[in-house]
């Protein structure tokens, strides 16, 4: 019984002391920080993606607080919303973006883009690029084997086994830029988020002649500029043999879509516009866009 | 027998052209000369669409101090400058040039007759290598002149000559040394002078004894002073420069940014003193090499005096062409070369063999997990720890990448090629030190303008 | 083309030595020693030791096919190494259940709950005997009398050992060496585990992964040296005569688990350093924790639980002791 006593006794004593101790270390290494950082990571969506920049949400707010222009700072992920909040609890003015998405621009699927060698090496797009062009005949395109799928925080971009292109889920796509980062081909790019995750994009990104893009691949843009003609509201450039589509510009017309003759102008969500009643010639590039649906959905 | 303290694997060495002596192949019908064949700022371009060029023309300038010239390797008509795809398909300015019969620019001595004396200095020989062009042979596409010129406070106490050629399969620099014995020692007296050394040792493996004692001969001959040839015993990756230095002298070269100047010594590849010779007595430029064309499969594997930009195609013609089983073609030797993909691209100043791999030899064996055998960790020459940088490159700790000294890794390949598990531990490896030199860089780039 | 070009990064060269090949050589290197042991005691040693193999080899398959769902690598022979080692570490007259709980342990919950193969901190043949030593401490010690060849056809070569005690155990309880010292270790006349009464044969191994490069001699050496060394101080210091002085050493480094657990448990890729350094440190902590365990603690043997105590130590020495770099002083 004594020997029971004694042991309780020993380490309640030993337990009061640990706390007593604790209690003064506590106190004396205490950080001050200033409070409304601990307000502000509640109000950003701690998804620590470090969309932002920042390692996670609490560097975020940190930066939030401690800075007096907040313009430059914002949280993809949060988006305008969030942001907005944020700066009204802080009294200070929020950089104003519209909701984005990432976007794959390369249509090089497996039969449209043969492979013509075979990668043995480290299935990473990082480490295949740093040593040649890619299993196909475009340098430009599309690596396949997934660098922007692994960063992904937030499960919406996954390799298509069918087309062996990665395809983003707008729903679930937050903008943090993450893949944009990690793709070595610089393929991906945030555009505009249009409502019913509608879009128009070229989807290519070979800067090669047009000769030689044919040669490698039947998706291509060929820099023919037929879509920058037509484009009534100067949102595409051709530069370099490669036409790009400004996604703040683009009012979601459809005329290039249907002048594209290799079908590298990309139309998601919308209808294509009806063909002009023009000529006999109208099957061929009526068969374009038909042919890329089923790889859209 | 001298060899490097660390480290160290032993291939089988496949040496299949080892007696094969040095054939001329014959001209190109057209050529295409990259714009960057060596390190440093690629060379610019001095000549357009439609002018005519002739054999040893300058037709691109140096773009800076770490750059080289370029000479016109044929005669004929530029056809074009412009984005060509290289062997690993990535596109890069050259120059084409169709030939047009052989015509050489003046000054250019192309008699066989060795000139032993030279009277320039060193500055002299230097600004000669520069205008050359001559760039490491050996695969490293250092620009000689770069190498030569000893930055002030630092002195050179020794010429290392590197005849090596640990590589599996390649023999370029062997026949070279066995065939032109004679103007590699005077190349070796040049560089001696430019560098202001009185003694030269050229390493040489010892399996090729008949290299060693030719040029033992050559030198007991003809004389020459302060030039010794030193036995090697073999083990890969003795012709990198730190080991070779290590297995000369006994130096250790200390970590990057150290280089080798800094223990004294300066590093040449046979073939580059060979092209010194060229440079310096005979006025000629760097405008064809040897390269050894090999491979099990391969019907005839040669070696072959080609001219620079000469399609690797043509090549592999040469040697019987493409075996029906190649299943991978390598720009160099199998530790450390290329895998190509568009045969028609050119050889370059760097490019010392042509490696195909038939069958089962091309393909990579399926890897599973480590099993800490630490085989990769006694194989690393450099005294690093390839499962574990490997490990950390997958999860991204660059800092502790940065504290294990991964930028001393000098991509041998010891490590993958020993990996029992078949790990593709370099491929990492590689990926991680790129990733750490950014960061190194932006480090230096952010921290300078403050001073 | 016929066939497509295939690309991957430098080297293009692998060596031929796998894992499987590997562990191959480990069984190759244990089989001089499983013949010894037959001979010694019987066909029961096959019985055990097949059995050892199949119940370790069975684990791995049914965890990983089943509990992992990964891919099932038994191909690599890396669980029959562990059959056969955990098999050597056990007495021939076992009774068949205690094989297969042992087995459960090594493999179940020394190696698989780890990761598997190339991750497991401990040596799982050893944590399944040791954990079989501690709860069935009767049945793990009782060694049968030498029914093997080798008595049958010499009789009673030595009559000490048919009493059931190992030379350590009765060395631990009389305090004496046995008669025909280095003739009964070597040639294995003496009760013991399956494993340990074979040091001849055991060295064959040695030299056969040594000639195959599967290890390297570091850590046997060392351990052994140790051991060595400290049985020779200790008997020094303790007034040893000078006849039996030279013996003491012998005996410690031939008698008991000493050669099975250096040559082969202590040199598992896993479960030990990855440097030579680090392989120095390691072997000198197990040497000297074996030989406290023998000379002063409360088991006659001590090599699996200085093997495992050391195994613990391998991360730290990972983590501290690196390789001599190039160019660093």
């Amino acid at each position: 019984m004594e020997v029971l006593l004694n042991t309780i006794l020993t380490l309640c004593v030993l337990g009061v002391l640990s706390a007593v101790i604790l209690y003064f270390v506590a106190q004396k290494f205490r950080v001050e920080e200033d409070p409304r950082i601990d307000e502000v990571e509640k109000m950003l969506p701690g998804a620590n993606c470090g969309g932002c920049g920042f390692a996670g949400c609490r560097g975020m707010a940190d930066a939030l607080v401690k800075n007096d222009d907040i313009s430059s700072l914002f949280c993809p992920v949060g988006g305008g919303d969030c942001m907005k909040a944020i700066a009204g609890y802080l009294g200070k003015a929020a950089a104003e973006k519209g909701p984005q998405v990432a976007t794959v621009r390369c249509g090089g699927t497996c039969e449209k883009r043969p492979r013509t060698n075979e990668y043995n090496g480290v299935k990473s797009c990082a480490v295949a690029s740093s040593l040649y062009a890619g299993e196909t005949g475009c340098s430009f395109g599309c690596l396949g084997f997934g660098d922007c799928v692994k960063v992904c925080s937030f499960g919406a971009i996954a390799i298509d086994p069918a087309t062996g292109l990665p395809v983003v889920d707008p729903d679930k796509c937050t903008a943090c830029g993450a893949c944009v980062k990690a793709c070595p081909k610089l393929i991906i790019e945030l555009r505009k988020k249009w409502p019913k995750n509608r879009a128009v994009y070229v989807s290519c990104v070979s800067k090669e002649k047009g000769a030689a893009v044919m040669k490698a691949c039947k998706a291509g843009c060929i820099g023919c500029g037929k879509c920058a003609k037509v484009c009534a509201f100067e949102a595409i450039t051709v530069e370099n043999n490669l036409a790009f589509i400004d996604s703040q510009k683009c009012k979601l017309c459809r005329k290039c879509v249907n002048e594209c003759p290799t079908g590298a102008i990309k139309l998601v969500g919308m209808d294509p516009l009806p063909k002009e009643p023009k000529a006999p010639a109208a099957p061929k590039p009526a068969a374009a866009p038909a042919a890329e649906k089923p790889a859209e959905k | 027998m001298k060899t490097f303290p660390i480290g160290g694997v032993h291939p089988s060495e496949n040496k299949l052209s080892s007696a094969k002596p040095i054939e001329v192949l014959p001209l190109p019908e057209a050529v295409c000369i990259p714009l960057s064949q060596h390190i440093g700022a690629p060379a610019v371009a001095k000549v357009a669409k439609g002018d005519k060029v002739l054999t040893g023309q300058l037709i691109a300038e140096a773009g800076s101090f770490m750059s080289a010239n370029i000479h016109s390797p044929i005669s004929g008509t530029v056809t074009a400058v412009e984005l060509v795809a290289n062997g690993q398909g990535l596109r890069q300015p050259m120059i084409t040039i169709k030939r047009e019969g052989d015509e050489w620019v003046e000054g250019i001595d192309r008699s066989k007759t060795l000139v032993k004396e030279c009277a320039l200095s060193s500055q002299e020989i230097i600004a000669k290598i520069k205008e050359a062009g001559i760039v490491g042979m050996g695969g490293a596409t250092f620009p000689t002149h770069v190498k030569l010129s000893v930055p002030p406070g630092k002195k050179a106490e020794a010429l290392i000559i590197n005849g090596v050629e640990c590589e599996p399969y390649l023999t370029s620099d062997h026949r070279t040394m066995l065939e032109r014995g004679e103007e590699l020692v005077v190349g070796v007296t040049i560089l001696m002078k430019a560098i202001g050394v009185d003694s030269a040792y050229i390493g040489i493996e010892n399996n090729k004894p008949d290299a060693i004692e030719h040029l033992r001969r050559v030198i007991a001959e003809g004389g020459y002073k302060g030039v010794e040839v030193t036995p090697l015993r073999v083990k890969y990756p003795q012709g990198g420069e730190k080991q070779l230095i290590a297995a000369v002298t006994g130096r250790q070269v200390p970590p990057p940014p150290a280089l080798p100047i800094d223990v004294g010594a300066v590093v040449c590849n046979a073939s580059t003193t060979v092209a010194v010779y060229e440079a310096v007595q005979k006025n000629k430029p760097l405008i064809e090499r040897v390269v050894t064309v090999t491979g099990k499969g391969v019907k005839e594997p040669k070696n072959l005096l080609t001219r620079m930009g000469t399609p690797i195609t043509t090549l592999l013609d040469a040697a019987g062409g493409l075996p029906e089983d190649a299943g991978k073609v390598i720009n160099g030797g199998p530790m450390m070369g290329r895998a190509m993909i568009n045969f028609a691209s050119p050889v370059t100043k760097g490019c010392s063999g042509i490696t195909v791999m038939s069958g089962r030899d091309a393909e990579r064996r399926e890897a599973s997990q480590c099993i800490k055998c630490a085989k990769c960790v006694s194989a690393c020459p450099m005294g690093l720890e390839p499962y574990y940088l490997s490990k950390m490159t997958q999860k991204k700790n660059f800092d502790e990448l940065e504290a294990q000294m991964i930028t001393s890794c000098i991509e041998c390949g010891c490590c993958q090629s020993t990996c029992p598990a078949y790990l593709p531990l370099l491929d990492w490896i590689r990926l991680g030190k790129q990733s750490v030199m950014g960061i190194i860089r932006a480090r230096a780039a952010a921290a300078a303008p403050k001073k | 083309m016929a066939n497509k070009i295939l690309v991957a990064p430098a080297p293009h060269v692998q060596t031929l030595q796998s894992t499987s090949s590997i562990m191959r050589d480990v069984v190759i290197a244990l089989l001089p020693a499983l013949v010894v042991s037959t001979v010694v005691f019987g066909v029961d040693v096959l019985c055990v030791t097949a059995l050892s193999v199949l119940s370790c080899v069975a684990f791995e398959y049914l965890i990983q096919k089943f509990l992992v769902r990964g891919a099932v690598t038994v191909g690599n022979w890396s669980a029959v190494v562990t059959g056969v080692l955990l098999a050597f570490n056990l007495p021939a007259s076992i009774p068949w259940w205690i094989v297969v709980m042992g087995a459960f342990v090594a493999i179940a919950i020394a190696k698989m709950t780890f990761g598997g193969l190339g991750k497991n901190p401990f040596n799982p043949a050893l944590v399944g005997r040791v954990f079989l030593l501690i709860a069935y401490p009767v049945q793990m010690t009782s060694f049968s009398k030498v029914e093997g060849f080798a008595y049958k056809v010499f009789g009673d070569v030595n009559p000490d050992a048919v009493s059931g005690a190992t030379p350590l155990a009765a060395y631990k309880q009389y305090g004496v060496l046995p008669e025909n010292l280095m003739q009964d270790l070597t040639l294995g006349n003496m009760p013991g585990s399956l494993g340990e009464v074979a040091a001849l044969a055991l060295l064959c191994g040695f030299v056969y992964l040594l000639w195959r490069k599967v290890i390297t001699w570091h850590v046997p050496v060392t351990i052994l040296a140790t051991m060595a060394i400290f049985a020779l101080i200790v008997g020094a210091a303790s007034g040893m005569e000078t006849s039996l002085l030279w013996q003491f050493p012998l005996f410690h480094i031939f008698a008991g688990g000493a050669m099975l657990g250096a040559i082969f448990m202590a040199t598992d890729y896993s479960t030990s350093p990855m440097t030579v350094k680090g392989g120095v440190i390691f072997g000198v902590g197990i040497g000297l924790i074996t030989m406290c365990i023998r000379l002063w603690g409360a088991y006659p043997e001590g090599m699996s639980f200085a093997i495992l105590i050391m195994n613990s130590c391998v991360p730290l020495i990972n983590k501290y002791v690196k390789p001599k770099r190039f160019g660093v002083k």
